[in-house]
């Protein structure tokens, strides 16, 4: 009973550690993007790998979730009569929850692990100590130009996201379902409201800042060999998406219930 | 010139060093020997901060290295990794010139692209390699351009861990030939560690062997061969049997 008790301690002790690992790291980094000295071309080549890089994969999937959304509408609506209903829940569905879930998801799969990866590598490769002795400190050099690429292409993506959805289930409901085109478009602009826009734009920075912390903490503490690189760029991905849905959560919560 | 008193540390259970002391003179080429695991990549990373000792004291020119400027104090410092350990999104001029692009060292552009062709030169290699990627080139390149990287600033303090690790005979040679050129034409003081005892023979000034995360032996280069001491009697001829336990 006692071994039992003590391993819940230990657990419990461990994983509040690593949480405030976590949250130490998270600040040092936010830190550090607002002092000098700035690293711009890191921060330009982040900004390409994060955002523009992002682009298609973002695009394809919220175009195909935007489309599948409106025929499931269309399909669940027919049961009560509320076809009808297709452009306002697809406008709303996409902007409020699935654009930015998915957009933060593919930036997970898509650089989160790149980064752990790549940062991983530069660790076991003795690189992350080499920076250190060329005077140049690895958190200005490496994580600072990532993590604002993330908070400033999260919003960006979302953004692209919300609109390739939103033409997705107009694509599927005027060609597909008989929809009217303008009847669609003035039923989706008139439906949705700046709240919308606004809380998935900030969701946006949250999934990108999340997504691109997790790489670069994973990354930055992997073991050795290359089962450590492995270990680091799964759990980044991992740790990455589970944080991105519960402060998906927390902010729907705290923009559509407060 | 450095001075480690009673340096220990340990990761978890694994007591690496269990008090180091040793003295390295200005100027001198101070080369550590001893077996794989002993804790001589994680001594020359103590000396540079890039490990924090448990116990005990390192100065350099008397001043305790934790309480230094650290960009000031790593300023003196150049350092040939084990990999070399080039940045493999930079060509190869921008990893010699790192430290000239950026910080307080910053040179212009092409002043530090100049410098990092003369570096290269120096090493033995010409300006065709400058903007190759280090994945294009070969062990014993990717060593020339770390060494080349390690004296881009004309640094006080080298150190060289492993430095002929990985690579074949003859470029072990022409790196061991270089090392002992650069040091003698800078007057640098140098750490090496290495357990290849042709690099002793050919880089060394003095020579030190750490066994069981404490110095056991150290003196004159001449006198390690000689050694009566059977930790280094052992290691220096290659014995199997002796003090320091081998596993078979």
């Amino acid at each position: 009973m006692i071994q039992f008790l003590a391993y819940i301690g230990a657990t419990a002790l461990g994983v509040a550690a690593a949480l405030g690992r976590l949250v130490l790291f998270g600040i040092a980094s936010l830190t550090a993007i607002v002092r000098p000295p700035f690293y711009l071309r890191e921060a330009g080549l982040g900004l390409l790998n994060v955002g523009y890089l992002t682009l298609p994969v973002v695009g394809l999937t919220a175009l195909f979730t935007g489309a599948a959304l409106a025929l499931q509408i269309y399909a669940g609506g027919a049961r009560f009569n509320a076809e009808a209903v297709v452009p306002q829940i697809v406008a709303i569905g996409m902007v409020r929850e699935l654009g930015p879930v998915l957009v933060g998801l593919m930036i997970a799969a898509r650089v989160t692990s790149s980064i752990a990866a790549e940062l991983a590598t530069m660790k076991v490769t003795e690189q992350i100590d080499a920076l250190v002795t060329l005077s140049t400190d690895p958190l200005r050099y490496l994580v600072a130009p990532r993590v604002l690429a993330g908070l400033i292409s999260g919003p960006v993506l979302v953004a692209v996201a919300d609109a390739l959805g939103v033409f997705g289930g107009f694509l599927v409901g005027t060609q597909a379902l008989d929809f009217n085109p303008t009847t669609y478009l003035r039923n989706t602009v008139d439906f949705l409201t700046l709240p919308d826009v606004t809380s998935s734009l900030i969701k946006g920075v949250a999934f990108g800042g999340i997504a691109t912390l997790m790489g670069c903490y994973y990354g930055l503490n992997a073991g050795r060999g290359a089962q450590g690189v492995g270990a680091a760029t799964k759990s980044s991905v991992v740790a990455a998406a589970v944080l991105i849905l519960a402060a998906n959560f927390a902010l729907t919560a705290v923009f559509f219930t407060a | 010139m450095i001075d480690l008193r009673g340096v220990h540390k340990s990761f978890g259970s694994n007591q690496v060093l269990r008090g180091v002391d040793l003295t390295v003179a200005k100027g001198q080429s101070m080369v550590i020997i001893g077996g794989s695991g002993t804790g001589k990549s994680v001594l020359l990373k103590c000396v540079l901060g890039l490990v924090t000792p448990d116990a005990g004291q390192i100065l350099v020119d008397g001043t305790d290295v934790t309480t230094s400027d650290r960009d000031a104090f790593l300023a003196r410092f150049g350092m040939l990794f084990q990999g070399a350990a080039l940045f493999d999104s930079l060509p190869v001029w921008q990893n010699v010139a790192f430290r000239l692009l950026r910080g307080t060292l910053k040179r212009p552009k092409a002043e530090a692209r100049e410098i990092a062709l003369q570096k290269l030169q120096r090493v033995g290699l010409g300006p065709d390699v400058a903007d190759r990627l280090p994945a294009e080139l070969s062990g014993g390149m990717q060593k020339r351009v770390g060494l080349a990287r390690a004296i881009a600033t004309d640094p006080e303090i080298i150190f060289f861990d492993e430095p002929t690790t990985g690579l074949d005979p003859i470029m072990a040679g022409v790196i061991n030939d270089l090392i002992r050129e650069i040091v003698v034409d800078m007057g640098a003081t140098t750490m090496t560690i290495t357990h290849d005892m042709t690099s002793v023979q050919s880089i060394a000034d003095h020579v030190a062997m750490l066994h069981d995360g404490v110095i056991r032996w150290t003196g004159p280069k001449d006198e390690v061969f000689d050694s009566t001491e059977p930790y280094v009697t052992q290691f220096v001829n290659g014995l199997p049997d002796g003090p320091i336990a081998t596993l078979r």
